[in-house]
C-alpha cells in the first residue's frame, strides 16, 4: 500500500519503549516475554514494559516495517511452540541507528555545555 | 484470569485477537511469580491501569489511521465528497437554524427568576380573549385572590423625553411596585420602586433601561439622582436596569415609573380597560387552580356589578405563552419542515455512500483478504461517514449562522427577550447530535452491509449485484421516504403560498403607496387645549402640503394596522338593545383631508371640515359597514348615534378600512373631526399620526423636520415609516416563512431527483449484462426504456401518494394558517404532484438513455 519509503530519521525521535524494544531485538529473535524480561534486565528495572505497551508498540512496529515476524523458527531446543517471536528488520536497524546517532549529538552537545559530568 | 480475558475486551477485537492469547500467558506467569496477597494485588492494580490506558491508545492509534485513510479516499472523489458534506450541511443547517429560532421563542426560560410561575391576567368579555382590566376590577382581583403570592399592574405610556439634547419619544411602562421585583431582576444601578413609591403624593421617580441611560447620559453613573423631562413633568432617576432587560416587550422598554391612582381621577370606572395585571403563582398552586379561582372571583363581580361586568370572566396565562398561536404554528411547522429535510439529506447520503460502497467492494474485498477483519471495516467506513457528517455539520452550522438575519423576522415582539437568537451551547449540542445521527444514520446501514457482502465473490469479476434484493429494498424504502417528504413540503410551501396571496390581495382600504407617516405625540398639559392641538395640526399641515411633491397630509389618531384597539361602544339614538348584543366601532379623531390622502373613497357626503368646532353640531364620518349595520335600507346621512360621551350626527360614509389587519374583520369605524375632542378629555384619541402622501415621500423628511421643529422646538418625531412597510409588515412573518419552506421544498425535491437518478443508474449499471441480452435477443429500445422509467416511476408514485397524505393531514393542522385556503386545494397538489413527476423523469433519463445505448457485445464481454 505505501508508496515511497519513509526516511529513517522520519520515525525520530523515538518513544523510549520503542527504542529499546529495538536493541533487545538486535542481538537476536525474541518473544514477547523475552523482550519484556531483556528490557528490565538491561536497564536495570528502570523501565518495566507493561503487556499492553509492550504489544501496542509491536503493533506499529509492524505496521511501520521496523520489526517482522520471520517465518523460520529459532533452533528447537530454544523455542518455546506457543510464543511469537520477533526479528528487527534492516529497516530497523537504520531506524535504530539514526536514534543512537542523534542520542550521542545530544549527549557532545551537552557535554560541552557542561549538561553533563565528564564521566559518566 | 477470566477477569483479565474480559478486560482485554477493551481493545479492539484485531488487537485481541493477534495479541489476546500473549498477553493473557505473560499475565499468569506474573501472577505466578507475585507470591504475596500485597504484591498479587498490586499487580491487579498496575494491570487495570494498564490495559486502560493503553486500549486507549491503540484506539486512538487505528483512529488516527483511520481519518488519514479516509482523507486520502475523499480527496480522491472531490464530486462525491463535496455532494455528501453539502447534503449532510443543508440537513444539518436546516435543523439547527429552526431549532434556534424555535428554542429561543418557545423553549427557552424567560429571564426571569422562577419564570414558570408567572402569569399574566386577563378579562374575558364576549368576544375578546384578552382584554385589560379596569382599575376597579384589578383592585378588587388581587384583594380576593389566593392563589398567587403577588400580584401587580402595568400600562404602557408613550411619552416626549426632554431637556438636554434632541427631544426623543420614548416608550415605557407605569408598572406598580410589585412588578419589577416580581421578576427577580437587580438593578444594574440604584434600586428599584418600593410601596412608598405608589403613593399618590410621592416625588416622581424613574428607573431607565441600560439603553436609554447610554444613549441619553453616555452610561455615566452621576445619572442617578438626576431629573428627567417626561412630557415635561421632572422624574428622578433612581435606577437603571441591566443590559438586555426587557420588559413587558423588547418595544415599551426605555423606562418604568410608579403607576399611580390619583383619586377622582377615571380610575374608578369599571369600564375603563388599561391594566396589564402580572403575578407569581404559590409554589402549591397550580395554572388551573388559579384560573378556577379567577373564574369565581369574576363571576362574583359580574354579579355584583352587572352593568360593566356581566358575562365578563378570567383568563390567566403563563407570561412563557405570550405569543400568538400563528407564530407558534409558524414555527412549529419549519421545525417539521426542517426535520423533512434532515430526513431527506439522511437518506439521501445513505444512498450516496451505500452506491459508493457497492462501487468499493473490490477494494474492501481485496483489504479483507489481506487480513482486515469486520469490525476494522466497519470501523474505517463509519470513520468515514462521520468525518463527512462532521464536516457537512461545521458547513451547517455557518449555514445557520448566515440564515439567521432572515429568521429573525420570525421572533416575536411581545415576548420579554432579545430579537436575535444566539446559537449557544445547546443550539450547538443539538447540532452535533443532528450531525451524529446523520453520521450513524447513513455510514452504519452501507457498512453493514458492504462487510457483510465481502467475500470471495466480490472478488469475482463477473459477479452480479442483487437486482431487486434486499439492499434495492432498502433503498427503494428511502426514495419513497424522500419523495413523500419532498412532496410534503412542497405542498406545503404551495398552501402557505397561496394563502399568503391571498392575503395580500385583500384590500386594506387605502391606498398605502407614496406614503410617509411619522409620530408627533403632543403632550399633556402642555397641549391640554384642543384649540392649541388644533393651531399645531393646521400649521404643519398647511407648510407640508405647500411642500413640492405632495398631494395632501393629514393627522389622524392612529394608523391603521398600527393603531388595531381604540374600540368603543355605539348607541344609536332612539334604540334599545339587548346588553348581551355586541356593538363596538374603532374609533379615530382625523383632520380635514385624511380621505383624500390615504385615497379612501368618500361614498356619500362630506369630509369632516375646519368648520366642525367645539361650537358647531358634533359630527362623524362612519364606514360603509356602519352605515349598512345600523341604517340598513336606508340613507345614513343626518342620523344621529351616540359615542365617546356624546352624540354625533352622521354626515359622511367612506370605505371601509382593515383597521385591525389583513387577516381580522374590523369593527364599523366611525371618524370624529379633531376639533370636537373636549380640552382634556379622552387624551389618548388625540391625533399624532401624521400622514403625507407626496411623489417622493422620503426625501422630505429633512424638511418636514424643519417644519415641526418650527412648530415646537421641543417636539419629538418618531416612528418614521413608510405606510407601505406598515402593509407589507402584517405578512412579513407569513413571506419569511414562506421563503423557508419554500427553499426547504426545493432542497428537499432536488435531493430526492439525485437520489432516483443514483438509485438507477446504479440499477442500470448492475443490469448492463441483463440489457445486453435482451438487445441481443431483440427487445426494442422502447421496452428497455419503459423497464428502467416504470422503476423510477413506480418509486415516485408511491412516495407522491404518501406524500399527499401526509400534506393533506398537516394542513388540516395548520389550516388556521391558510387564511381561507382549503388543505385539499386541488390546484396546490396537482402543481406539486406535476413538479414531483418531473423531476422524476428528469432523474430516470440519464440512466434509461444508458440502458439503451447498451452494446450488447460489449456488455455480453465483460461476462
Amino acid at each position: 500500500m505505501k508508496n515511497e519509503e519513509p526516511s529513517p530519521e522520519s520515525f525520530l525521535p523515538l518513544p523510549p519503549a520503542t527504542l529499546h524494544i529495538l536493541i533487545a531485538l538486535a542481538e537476536k529473535d525474541l518473544h514477547g516475554y523475552a523482550i519484556m524480561s531483556e528490557v528490565a534486565e538491561s536497564t536495570n528495572g528502570e523501565l518495566k514494559l507493561s503487556p499492553g505497551t509492550l504489544y501496542r508498540s509491536i503493533q506499529r512496529m509492524l505496521e511501520q516495517g521496523l520489526i517482522i515476524e520471520p517465518r523460520q523458527r529459532p533452533a528447537p531446543e530454544n523455542d518455546d511452540e506457543r510464543r511469537r517471536y520477533y526479528r528487527i528488520t534492516p529497516f530497523g536497524m537504520e531506524v535504530a541507528r539514526a536514534e543512537m546517532r542523534r542520542l550521542t549529538q545530544l549527549v557532545k552537545l551537552a557535554r560541552i555545555s557542561g549538561l553533563v559530568p565528564r564521566r559518566v | 484470569m477470566r477477569f483479565y480475558r474480559f478486560l482485554l475486551h477493551l481493545f479492539p477485537v484485531a488487537f485481541r485477537n493477534e495479541y489476546g492469547d500473549e498477553m493473557c500467558w505473560i499475565f499468569q506467569k506474573r501472577l505466578r511469580d507475585a507470591s504475596s496477597f500485597p504484591s498479587k494485588l498490586a499487580l491487579w492494580i498496575a494491570t487495570i491501569w494498564e490495559i486502560f490506558t493503553n486500549a486507549i491508545r491503540v484506539h486512538w492509534d487505528i483512529f488516527r489511521q483511520d481519518i488519514r485513510y479516509t482523507t486520502r479516499t475523499l480527496r480522491r472523489n472531490p464530486g462525491f465528497t463535496l455532494a455528501a458534506i453539502l447534503v449532510a450541511a443543508l440537513g444539518v443547517g436546516a435543523t439547527t437554524a429552526a431549532f434556534s429560532i424555535t428554542d429561543h421563542v418557545l423553549i427557552r426560560p424567560l429571564p426571569f427568576a422562577d419564570w414558570k410561575r408567572l402569569v399574566k391576567l386577563w378579562e374575558n368579555p364576549p368576544g375578546y380573549t384578552r382584554n385589560e382590566l379596569s382599575p376597579p376590577n384589578y383592585f378588587d382581583w388581587k384583594r380576593m385572590s389566593k392563589s398567587f403570592e403577588t400580584m401587580g399592574t402595568f400600562t404602557y405610556l408613550s411619552t416626549n423625553l426632554t431637556g438636554e439634547g434632541e427631544p426623543e419619544r420614548v416608550q415605557g411602562v407605569l408598572a406598580s411596585s410589585e412588578v419589577l421585583p416580581m421578576l427577580g431582576v437587580q438593578p444594574f444601578l440604584g434600586r428599584l420602586f418600593t410601596s412608598q413609591d405608589d403613593r399618590a403624593e410621592a416625588p416622581a421617580t424613574v428607573v431607565l433601561s441600560y439603553g436609554l441611560w447610554q444613549r441619553r447620559f453616555n452610561g455615566n453613573a452621576n445619572a442617578l439622582g438626576n431629573k428627567v423631562l417626561l412630557d415635561n413633568e421632572p422624574f428622578e432617576i433612581i435606577g437603571v436596569m441591566p443590559r438586555g432587560f426587557y420588559f413587558p416587550t423588547r418595544e415599551d422598554d426605555d423606562f418604568w415609573a410608579p403607576i399611580r391612582f390619583t383619586p377622582g381621577d377615571d380610575f374608578e370606572d369599571r369600564n375603563n380597560h388599561y391594566l396589564q395585571a402580572i403575578a407569581k403563582l404559590k409554589k402549591n398552586v397550580s395554572l388551573e387552580e388559579a384560573k378556577a379561582e379567577m373564574r369565581l372571583i369574576a363571576a362574583q363581580l359580574a354579579q355584583k356589578y352587572p352593568e360593566a361586568n356581566e358575562r365578563t370572566t378570567a383568563n390567566v396565562l403563563l407570561l412563557r405563552d405570550e405569543i400568538s398561536r400563528q407564530t407558534r404554528y409558524l414555527l412549529i411547522g419549519l421545525v417539521c419542515a426542517s426535520i423533512c429535510v434532515l430526513l431527506i439529506a439522511c437518506s439521501n447520503l445513505a444512498n450516496l455512500l451505500l452506491a459508493r460502497a457497492m462501487g468499493r467492494r473490490k477494494e474492501l474485498a481485496v483489504r479483507s483478504a489481506l487480513g482486515a477483519g469486520r469490525e476494522r471495516l466497519i470501523r474505517q467506513l463509519l470513520t468515514e461517514s462521520l468525518m463527512l457528517a462532521l464536516l457537512g455539520g461545521l458547513l451547517g452550522i455557518c449555514l445557520t449562522i448566515l440564515a439567521m438575519p432572515l429568521l429573525v423576522r420570525l421572533v416575536p415582539n411581545s415576548l420579554p427577550i432579545a430579537e436575535t437568537p444566539t446559537i449557544d451551547l445547546r443550539v450547538m449540542v443539538f447540532a452535533l447530535i443532528a450531525t451524529a445521527i446523520t453520521g450513524i444514520g447513513f455510514g452504519m446501514i452501507p457498512a453493514i452491509k458492504t462487510s457483510r457482502g465481502t467475500d470471495a465473490n466480490a472478488l469475482n469479476e463477473g459477479s452480479r449485484g442483487g437486482v431487486g434484493g434486499r439492499r434495492e429494498r432498502v433503498r427503494s424504502a428511502m426514495i419513497i421516504a424522500e419523495v413523500s417528504a419532498s412532496v410534503l413540503l412542497l405542498i406545503s410551501a404551495g398552501l402557505l403560498l397561496r394563502a399568503l396571496l391571498r392575503i395580500q390581495a385583500v384590500d386594506p382600504g387605502f391606498n398605502y403607496q407614496n406614503v410617509l407617516t411619522m409620530r408627533t405625540w403632543l403632550p399633556i398639559p402642555k397641549y391640554r387645549s384642543t384649540a392649541k392641538r388644533g393651531e399645531f395640526y393646521r400649521r404643519v399641515l398647511s407648510e407640508t402640503r405647500a411642500l413640492p411633491g405632495v398631494t395632501n397630509a393629514a393627522y389622524i389618531t392612529g394608523l391603521p394596522m398600527v393603531m388595531r384597539g381604540g374600540i368603543w361602544s355605539v348607541e344609536i339614538t332612539g334604540r334599545i338593545w339587548e346588553r348581551s348584543e355586541e356593538h363596538n366601532v374603532s374609533l379615530r379623531y382625523v383632520t380635514p383631508g385624511y380621505f383624500n390622502t390615504l385615497n379612501i373613497p368618500l361614498i356619500e357626503g362630506r369630509d369632516v371640515s375646519d368648520s366642525d368646532t367645539q361650537d358647531s353640531l358634533p359630527v362623524g364620518v362612519v364606514s360603509k359597514s356602519f352605515a349598512e349595520k345600523y341604517f340598513p335600507g336606508q340613507n345614513a346621512l343626518g342620523h344621529k348615534f351616540k359615542v365617546a360621551m356624546g352624540e354625533r350626527t352622521v354626515v359622511g360614509i367612506v370605505g371601509e378600512v382593515r383597521t385591525r389587519g389583513l387577516e381580522i374583520t374590523t369593527e364599523p369605524q366611525v371618524y370624529l373631526p379633531n376639533q370636537q375632542v373636549p380640552d382634556g378629555a379622552i387624551i389618548f384619541y388625540t391625533p399624532k399620526d401624521l400622514v403625507i402622501r407626496a411623489s417622493n415621500p422620503l426625501s422630505l423628511m429633512p424638511s418636514i423636520r424643519q417644519i415641526i421643529r418650527n412648530a415646537d422646538p421641543d417636539q419629538p418625531i418618531s416612528d418614521v415609516q413608510l405606510l407601505s412597510d406598515v402593509v407589507e409588515s402584517e405578512t412579513a412573518p407569513r413571506g419569511t416563512q414562506l421563503r423557508v419552506i419554500g427553499v426547504f421544498a426545493a432542497i428537499a425535491i432536488l435531493l430526492a431527483g439525485i437520489g432516483i437518478h443514483g438509485l438507477l443508474s446504479y440499477a442500470v449499471s448492475q443490469r448492463t449484462q441483463e440489457f445486453g441480452v435482451r438487445i441481443a435477443l431483440g427487445a426494442q429500445s422502447s421496452e428497455i426504456l419503459k423497464m428502467v422509467l416504470r422503476d423510477g416511476v413506480i418509486l415516485a408514485a408511491t412516495g407522491i401518494v404518501v406524500g399527499a397524505a401526509l400534506a393533506f393531514a398537516a394542513g388540516k393542522t395548520m389550516e388556521t394558517l391558510l387564511a381561507g385556503v382549503k388543505p385539499a386545494d386541488p390546484m396546490t397538489f396537482l402543481i406539486a404532484i406535476a413538479v414531483a413527476l418531473i423531476m422524476t423523469i428528469a432523474g430516470s433519463l440519464l440512466p434509461a438513455k444508458r440502458a439503451v445505448s447498451v452494446d450488447p457485445t460489449t456488455a455480453l464481454r465483460t461476462e
